[in-house]
């Protein structure tokens, strides 16, 4: 099941840049949130910091209390055993190049010490079926590298390789940009289904993405976000002028 | 009929310049590959016809016989050469490529800065340096010349290639997958040995290889550390004779059946490299899948 996330007073660095100034913000459990902005505004950094992701970059540095579920993400835990309750799925797909599309999925465990080979096929099995991936692939999944796949299935992939761990929370960092409409359409029913188990974060620069999959958004610009409310009156009501500037296009 | 699918602009709008220019850059290309390969062609030729002849049984099983005797082999110094190079093996594969995946991974500081520069002097050092460094090292402690001391210096030798060629590789795999083994929740070191080093082990066995070929014909840092040897030895701290030693010191000799020996030797020095390379490749092309990165 997915669990809710709360961030209070999220500030951000690189080096001596500020990327993020007091982000304050609720996840709902099980729902699809969007993240919208320009390019450049933060909507990456901040998903990052939810699994300490942003503190792989050089000189990066975070301040301020992230809350996944019921437990403190920054303190009392380590890195690696925070980022195995939040799965991530990156802009450009990334398999292993090297690795069986079964390995792909399989790996969060295997890497991670995990070796009974029956319950693997089970969960490998079980996330290509989530991803719908599985009636596509089932035939090679040993035979067939990651990287031969097109770019919507290795997408897809990686979002099976994220569930195979059973995680709480999806981070997804803009999925579907390197691919065509048609892959797009099933990312985004993939969401849809996903919502019953997962919370999920997904930052978009599409917006009409943004008002299909998710039922609340974020507006972030120059670090800051401006507004955060239902989907709905983001896009047909916003609060804030700026808001408004960007939906419309009329911004920069 | 024009078909329908072909681009709108015919071939011949192409114009006159363009194509002298493409052919004037595909004449030059080819020709630059001609002149490359021409060397290898000629002395790899020139090798069988002189050396083939005295590639046989008792050559390849033999010791060597006395001076001025005719007959006998280089099977001593041909097992020589595979323990020394695998001594060799045995220490610069493992130190070149830790010291590798330390520059990749961690090193953008002022002490990996400063192993680039020793590691890129050393790859400079000539290499009877390096086996006057052996020498100091491993003869002089053992009061022996020995195998050891040979396999010291070539690893030494190396060292510098695996290690720079290891870094290079390394950085060539994209963050990306560095990211997305880190979002699974594995940690750097396990990212680290199972993601970045095999996507880059090809590449790395590439520099690997080049080191192994280089070293394999090197003559000078043996001379006083494995010292060459008459006879078997299979002994580590004892006296080994080594394939470039016997051919040099066949070479210089003033036998006829010792210069043909020397061609000899030669021929099957270069067969092993080839074949120890191409048999490594065969075995990491079967281990990996689809032979990517």
């Amino acid at each position: 099941m997915g669990v809710g996330i709360q961030v209070e007073n999220l500030n951000a660095w690189y080096g001596k840049t500020q990327a993020l100034h007091e982000i304050n913000l609720n996840v709902q459990a099980n729902h699809a949130t969007a993240l919208i902005g320009p390019s450049g505004c933060g909507k990456s950094t901040f998903i990052r910091c939810l699994n300490r992701m942003h503190e792989t970059s050089p000189e990066a540095r975070v301040e301020g209390k992230v809350r996944i579920g019921e437990y403190d993400a920054y303190e009392g835990t380590s890195a690696t055993r925070l980022r195995r309750r939040i799965g991530m799925v990156f802009q450009k797909p990334n398999p292993f190049p090297t690795m069986s599309i079964y390995d792909n999925v399989a790996a969060g465990l295997k890497l991670n010490g995990y070796r009974d080979k029956k319950h693997l096929d089970e969960v490998v099995e079980k996330s290509l079926i989530s991803s719908a991936l599985w009636e596509e692939v089932k035939d090679s999944i040993h035979k067939k590298s990651g990287a031969s796949l097109s770019g919507g299935q290795q997408q897809r992939l990686c979002i099976a390789r994220a569930l195979a761990v059973e995680p709480e929370v999806l981070l997804m960092d803009e999925p579907c940009s390197a691919l065509d409409p048609i892959s797009t359409g099933k990312i985004e029913e993939l969401i849809f289904e996903l919502k019953a188990q997962y919370t999920i974060v997904i930052v978009t620069h599409n917006m009409q993405q943004a008002a299909r999959v998710a039922e609340f958004t974020g507006f972030f610009l120059l670090g800051r976000m401006i507004e955060f409310d239902k989907t709905e009156k983001i896009f047909t009501n916003p609060s804030d002028k700026r808001t408004e500037d960007y939906i419309t296009g009329r911004f920069g | 009929m024009p078909d329908s699918t072909q681009p709108v602009t015919p071939k011949r709008e192409i114009g006159l310049w363009r194509r002298i220019t493409d052919q004037l850059a595909t004449t030059f290309a080819v020709s630059t590959v001609i002149i490359v390969l021409t060397p290898l062609v000629a002395i790899f030729t020139y090798l069988v016809i002189k050396g083939i002849g005295s590639v046989n049984w008792a050559f390849l099983t033999q010791t060597p016989k006395p001076p001025g005797e005719i007959g006998g082999g280089m099977a001593n110094a041909i097992a020589g050469s595979v323990l020394i190079l695998g001594i060799g093996s045995l220490l610069g594969v493992p130190l070149g490529i830790g010291a590798g995946i330390y520059l990749a991974e961690f090193g953008r500081n002022r002490f990996g800065d400063l192993v680039r520069f020793v590691s890129d002097v050393l790859n400079g050092v000539p290499s009877i340096v390096i086996g006057i460094v052996a020498y100091a090292l491993v003869v002089l402690r053992q009061r022996h010349f020995s195998a050891l001391a040979g396999g010291v210096a070539l690893a030494i030798m190396m060292i510098p290639t695996i290690t720079r060629t290891t870094e290079e590789m390394l950085l060539l795999v994209p963050n990306v997958l560095r990211e997305a083994a880190y979002g699974l929740g594995v940690p750097r070191w396990r990212t680290t040995m199972s993601i970045t080093l095999r996507t880059a082990t090809s590449g790395i066995i590439t520099g690997v290889m080049l080191a192994f070929a280089r070293v394999a014909g090197e003559t000078a840092p043996l001379l006083f550390t494995a010292f060459g040897n008459q006879y078997w030895n299979w002994h580590l701290d004892q006296p080994t004779a080594a394939l470039p030693l016997q051919i040099f010191t066949y070479a210089i000799s003033p036998y006829d059946d010792w210069h043909r020996q020397a061609w000899a030797g030669a021929l099957v020095l270069i067969i092993l490299i080839v074949s120890a390379v191409a048999a490594v490749r065969f075995v990491v092309r079967r281990g990996t899948l689809g032979g990517v990165a």
